[in-house]
């Protein structure tokens, strides 16, 4: 490769507060447009913004977890420009100050890991939405809806450390897990509650000094930051192959087409004329709050899934799998905690239990089957009560009705008859209606094992346990 | 520092303003006069001095994350000059 890329990412993470960041109105999404605004995020004249503590506690929390170090004073500003959607004309963000900064996360990459770094975090307003098409028709006007106006927001901005476009999917993905184990946003990509614009500059391998980066936006999945920042890669090369040069300016990535095209609209707009928000006081986050934050941090993506593979010695992959989201992690310790067999609830857990979430589209938390069940299950594998091939039945109509295995079991009278002396008896009685068979088989005919092994499943309506059959009938044919 | 034409036009552009050749002039010098004066804080000596963005007691008045009730959508609405469906509607916006 001749050339490198140098890739930098700015992430908006909208934050799970019930109310606004300056104001009481709700952020929940998908109301009737314009039923959760007042006058402050309608920007009215002579109205006070007043800010949500727990916003700024899940920002602080992030902060921590990506090891950014908080500044003990920052400053909200004004970030002036006109755009339907920004009814105050400016958004509260910080500028010059921000909450924190000089952080960093690992990713795993082609076997190895690197350090991506964090540059700042910030607390900021979410503008509101124009709405396009959805029933309405009118090609001389948009439509707005301002109840996304003054939702809480954190940007997340990261050094121009990536290379490649898998590097930046793989620090998303992480940045992404931190914040939905830390409960503070719920990582939707396709909602826009979380959000990615992507710095792209190609260089000479071995260069120094930055190329002219162009900010590629509306990539509303990890598929599509892949596409677009490939695309733009190859794009930049091309252009300077040719002798040309890379203009500075904001693209926009068309998924249909798998492209990135200028948004020339915006020529001037770069002039926001950031100044110190007057209404509002500067942040002093203060000891207990950080200090609060800290002790309820919950253990991170990273180091649980280093536990697992470590405590448990179950595979990187399924450690990765299963630590996914908190609740199933926590799901699987309990059933391991119940079985004390890591490998097996983890096949039963990520194996036949995601199988059938995923069918049915949903997550460990609305599933009815309670992690003891799993357990009572393996438990009756274990004891040769119930063979895998009937458990496997049985945890289908656990996983349904979220009853227990054992009453399933017994209504369904596939119990497994793994009773060495019960067996005995029925191959008894199987040997002594065969005389002739039994001759057979003991002059040499040792096909005919297999006959044997059927007469015993008929007598037993299938229910003998097929290892318990083979060991006893070998011991009587013996002799 | 001097204001130029340029600059008026410019803070005008951003600021969505047209003006007429003579509002120009009358603002150029305007705005002038304007930052002369305040241009006479620059005679202290600030170095060292951190910038005062406000003489209020440092503690952050926060307040808790809880729902009040919002406006009703037609209030909401009442101040804009054209609204339909629940939404405001402006000249449309092209991207
Ligand atoms: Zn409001």
């Amino acid at each position: 490769m001749k050339y490198e890329a140098v890739i930098g990412l700015e992430v908006h993470a909208q934050l799970l507060t019930d109310s606004k960041l300056f104001c009481g109105c709700s952020t929940r999404f998908g109301s009737e447009p314009n039923t959760q605004v007042c006058q402050i995020c309608l920007g009215m004249p002579g109205v006070l913004p007043v800010l949500n503590k727990k916003a700024v506690e899940f920002a602080v929390k992030m902060s921590l977890a990506v090891n950014c170090r908080i500044n003990p004073r920052s400053i909200f500003a004004r970030k002036n420009y006109f755009y339907p959607d920004l009814p105050k004309g400016y958004q509260v963000s910080q500028y010059t100050e921000p909450l924190s900064e000089h952080g960093h996360l690992e990713i795993d990459i082609d076997g190895g890991r690197k350090r991506i770094g964090i540059t700042r975090i910030h607390m900021e307003e979410d503008a509101g939405k124009l709405l396009h098409g959805e029933g309405i028709e009118d090609s001389n006007f948009s439509f707005v809806d301002l109840n996304r106006t003054g939702v809480p927001l954190i940007e997340i901005v990261s050094e121009p450390d990536m290379r490649t476009s898998d590097e930046a999917v793989a620090y998303l993905k992480a940045l992404r897990d931190i914040l939905v184990y830390l409960r503070i946003c719920d990582g939707n990509m396709e909602e826009g509650s979380f959000r990615c614009d992507a710095n792209v500059s190609v260089r000479l391998m071995g260069a120094e000094k930055l190329g002219t980066k162009a900010e590629l936006k509306n990539m509303n999945s990890f598929k599509y930051v892949k596409e677009a920042i490939d695309y733009e890669i190859q794009r930049q090369i091309d252009l300077v192959e040719n002798g040309e040069k890379v203009v500075q300016e904001t693209r926009l990535f068309d998924a249909s087409k798998g492209i990135t095209a200028s948004m020339r609209s915006k020529e001037e707009a770069h002039d926001y004329r950031y100044f110190p928000e007057p209404d509002l006081l500067p942040l002093n986050v203060g000891a207990k709050l950080v200090d609060q934050a800290r002790e309820t941090l919950p253990e991170l993506p990273e180091a649980k899934r280093a536990r697992f593979i470590t405590d448990y010695a179950i595979p990187p992959y399924d450690a990765g799998v299963l630590t996914a989201t908190r609740e199933l992690a926590d799901y699987y310790e309990e059933v391991v905690k119940a079985t004390g067999e890591p490998k097996v609830s983890s096949n039963w857990v990520m194996g036949e239990l995601l199988r059938l979430l995923k069918e049915d589209g949903k997550d460990v938390g609305d599933c009815a089957l309670k992690p003891s069940a799993i357990a009572d299950l393996i438990g009756m594998i274990k004891k040769g009560a119930i063979s895998g091939k009937m458990a496997k039945e049985v945890f289908e109509e656990m996983y349904k009705t979220g009853k227990p295995p054992a009453g399933i079991v017994k209504a369904r009278g596939i119990t497994q008859i793994s009773d060495e002396s019960e067996l005995a008896g029925v191959i008894d009685r199987v040997l002594e209606a065969n005389p002739e068979s039994v001759d057979r088989y003991r002059s040499g005919k040792v096909q005919l094992f297999g006959f044997f092994v059927g007469e015993t499943m008929k007598a037993t309506k299938g229910q003998a346990n097929p290892q318990a059959v083979n060991k006893i009938l070998k011991e009587k044919l013996a002799g | 520092m001097s204001i130029t034409k340029k600059d008026v036009l410019h803070v005008a552009d951003l600021a969505r303003l047209a003006l007429t050749e003579k509002e120009i002039d009358l603002y150029t010098g305007q705005l002038q006069r304007i930052l002369s004066y305040v241009e006479k804080l620059s005679e202290l000596d600030t170095s060292g001095v951190a910038p005062t963005t406000t003489t209020v007691p440092p503690e952050t008045a926060f307040r808790e994350d809880r729902v009040t009730p919002s406006l009703a959508q037609e209030d909401a609405l009442r101040n804009a000059p054209l609204s339909e469906k629940g939404c405001f509607k402006v000249p449309k916006i092209i991207e």
